[in-house]
């Protein structure tokens, strides 16, 4: 470095949960020395509003241009820091956090003197990437007021017309010729007994009413430019017609797909044998006929195309556990007694299960089916029931594990099979967006628990059973969620990226393309520079994760806040020997 | 409070850990106390397949006898091949300690999600004594 350093280092007591193991004031001992080091001092809680201050004065006083602070997990503390050094006018990209307590006390508890060892350790590292970091502004992208909605199931009407709510304007793109998704041909939802296709068009009357929605059906997403807060988009129209639209983020509610049963997988194919959807269609239609003849058994099997396992005849299998159908299926039993007691019949209803998942208030459908006479017989993987034919009808021979253990033989009209929920095949679309998927093949959020409904692409929410199987309830919940985030987004007007992206050493760099190649954010670019071609990032796209910085032939890459330079001065002060009295 | 006897802590460690997936994890060794030795050090990176083999080399040459790579594995939010990356990444290593007569062995990687504490602390015991072998075989 040019000109000479001057760091300050805040070591934490944290009350005693470092100090109890770590002795503190060696550890400031231990890197006074340091050149660059101008203050080393302890706090007794660094996050004080009182610690805070007395930083800040420091900062100012001793004009400090580097800040090292050692205390607990980056994870809690990071944020507050770097606003502190803001506040005293140092660029919050010169703060370095050393986890001094989840990495270090709390780890070796009883071991005050390797403790101690290490926690100069750690704090030399920070100071040596603290020496050699450089001024960094965050990059505020302006946001356009406009949002675009991928899917206008329930989920995507739903967000369409509260992010419209909000002021802004909505862009609902559906590929089929009408909305609603899978609700419009759900005439009994359950467990209220609501009417699919009736909210469906309560909600098509909003939106048409609605001046800051547009609905295009028929519509596909073609093209995807730009990033957060400002995307170029081009949708077709019908297979023909194209029109381009800006908009300031895209939520994506493209829904699933029901599993199709192989031939023969629990009798698919055999006259008789229905999914769930071809039954609840057969209830509406009054009395319960096949064949001309009054229904008298039914037999329900749960979990096809669900929790599968690999095996020679499923080499794809779908493991996961598709969370609505046991409420389907058992609100099914419930309609289905309804209907029986309308048209005077007397229906036999078996429910060959795994395991009943109807979770929480759901709980309520299982114990009504139960109570209205429906029986239900658990089977296990390992001996799943065999649907054949035997005197004219439907056979299913079945092992009760909670009963006798023995197999058993239903004579039943009607085998109807719970299929679980496939991701949806998207076409284009998961190419166009670049959102990661799942190992099950929906759509992946960030975090499952902390952000729900955001993807690594900012600007791009997930909502409903696109992200994977989910209760009506569920994927409106979720939609509601993400928009809430692109909401506040929008709104804000602005957005500020974290400047911790890659950047290109043009002097090495002669455009050979491993970057390209290693980006699947389309963050690199070919340009122009000088004489030669090299690559550029472009730093709104660029995630930061640095994989294109190893696959570099000519070391031309790195990412900012953690450069090779850094990384290597880390290493080397962690290396040094630190001797403790 | 007087501090105790120094003990030998075992063989060096350097770990790569990735700031969403393994830290975490790491960090919740910590808080659950969970002993590992201090010889062990972690330098925390947006993602694993950013690891330059170049760094993992240095490291044994300037004196850490391993090199782990908390990989960030299925859960990485970047890459749906993160692993396949990370563990090119780490052959490619492999082969340049080998050039430089560092045994490949000094250099290991596994995923390590966000709540693999016990995880991690087994993955430190084992490389240390692996590395203590090594080291008595050398």
């Amino acid at each position: 470095m040019a000109t000479k350093r001057k760091i300050g280092v805040f070591v934490c007591h944290c009350g005693g949960n470092i100090s109890d193991h770590v002795d503190v004031e060696k550890v400031v001992e231990g890197v006074r020395g340091e050149p660059s080091v101008a203050v080393a001092r302890t706090h007794m809680f660094t996050c004080s509003d009182s610690s805070q201050q007395e930083m800040i004065d420091q900062i100012v006083e001793e004009k400090l241009d580097g800040l090292v602070i050692a205390s607990c997990s980056p994870k809690l503390h990071m944020f507050t820091f770097r606003g502190m050094a803001e506040r005293a006018g140092l660029n919050p990209y010169q703060y370095v956090h050393v986890n001094l307590r989840e990495q270090c006390s709390w780890a070796h508890t009883g071991d005050k003197i390797g403790a101690t060892e290490k926690g100069i350790n750690l704090v030399r590292a920070g100071v040596a990437k603290c020496a050699l970091t450089v001024p960094l502004s965050a990059l505020r992208i302006e946001t356009q007021p406009r949002a675009l909605v991928i899917g206008a199931g329930i989920s995507g009407m739903r967000a369409a017309l509260s992010l419209a709510d909000m002021g802004l304007s909505v862009f609902l793109i559906e590929r089929e010729a009408s909305a609603g998704g899978w609700v419009s041909e759900t005439e009994m939802m359950g467990p209220e007994g609501m009417h699919g296709p009736e909210v469906i068009r309560a909600l098509l009357a909003r939106i048409d009413a609605h001046e800051r929605v547009m609905l295009y059906t028929e519509a596909e997403l073609i093209e995807r430019s730009g990033t957060i807060g400002n995307f170029d988009v081009k949708i077709r129209l019908r297979g023909s017609e194209e029109i381009p639209l800006n908009v300031g983020a895209i939520v994506v509610t493209t829904g699933f797909d029901t599993y199709t049963p192989v031939d023969g997988e629990y009798g698919w194919g055999l006259d008789g044998v229905v999914d769930l959807k071809q039954f609840r269609q057969m209830l509406t239609a009054g009395p319960l006929v096949h064949n001309g003849k009054p229904v008298r058994d039914v037999v329900f099997v749960y979990c096809v195309g669900s929790r599968q396992v690999k095996s020679e005849a499923c080499p794809a299998p779908h493991a996961y556990c598709s969370r609505y159908c046991c409420t389907a299926a058992t609100y099914t039993a419930h309609t289905l007694h309804q209907v029986a007691k309308q048209t005077g019949q007397a229906v036999n209803q078996y429910h060959l299960y795994r395991d009943v998942r109807t979770y929480g208030h759901m709980e309520m459908v299982y114990e009504q089916a139960r109570q209205e006479g429906a029986l239900f017989l658990k089977w296990k993987p390992d001996t799943p029931p065999v649907v054949g034919q035997a005197d004219g009808r439907l056979c299913v021979t079945v092992k009760d594990e909670l009963g006798s253990g023995d197999s058993m033989e239903i004579g039943s009209d009607l085998v109807v099979l719970v299929t679980g929920m496939v991701p949806r095949l998207n076409g284009d679309l998961n190419s166009l967006l670049k959102i990661p998927l799942s190992k099950d093949g929906f759509f992946n959020e960030i975090h499952i628990k902390l952000r729900p409904v955001e993807t690594v692409i900012d600007g791009v929410f997930i909502a409903g059973s696109a992200q994977g199987p989910k209760t009506i309830a569920e994927s409106v919940a979720s939609a509601l969620a993400a928009v809430a985030k692109a909401g506040k987004l929008l709104k804000k007007g602005y957005v500020d990226l974290e400047p911790l992206v890659a950047k290109v050493d043009t002097d090495k760099c002669i455009w050979c393309d491993e970057c390209l190649k290693a980006c699947p954010y389309g963050a690199i670019e070919k340009v122009v520079c000088g004489d030669k071609e090299v690559a550029q990032v472009l730093a709104a796209m660029c995630k930061g994760e640095g994989a294109c910085v190893p696959v570099c032939p000519y070391d031309a890459l790195d990412v900012e806040g953690y450069r090779d330079d850094q990384i290597t001065a880390m290493i080397d002060a962690s290396i040094k020997e630190a001797a403790i009295a | 409070m007087s501090l105790s006897v120094n003990k030998d802590h075992g063989p060096k460690i350097l770990v790569f850990s990735s700031n969403a997936i393994s830290d975490p994890g790491i960090d919740l060794a910590g808080s659950a106390h969970m002993h590992y030795s201090t010889a062990v050090q972690v330098i925390p990176l947006p993602c694993s397949s950013g690891v330059k083999p170049s760094w993992s080399v240095h490291a044994i040459q300037k004196g850490f006898d391993g090199v782990f790579v908390a990989a960030c594995g299925g859960d990485c939010a970047y890459l749906s091949d993160c692993t396949g990356r990370t563990s090119a990444l780490l052959k490619r290593a492999q082969e340049m300690m080998k050039e430089s007569d560092i045994s490949p062995k000094r250099l290991k990687m596994s995923g390590l999600c966000s709540v693999c504490a016990e995880n991690f602390v087994s993955h430190m015991n084992n490389f240390q004594e692996e590395l203590k072998k090594l080291d008595a075989n050398a």
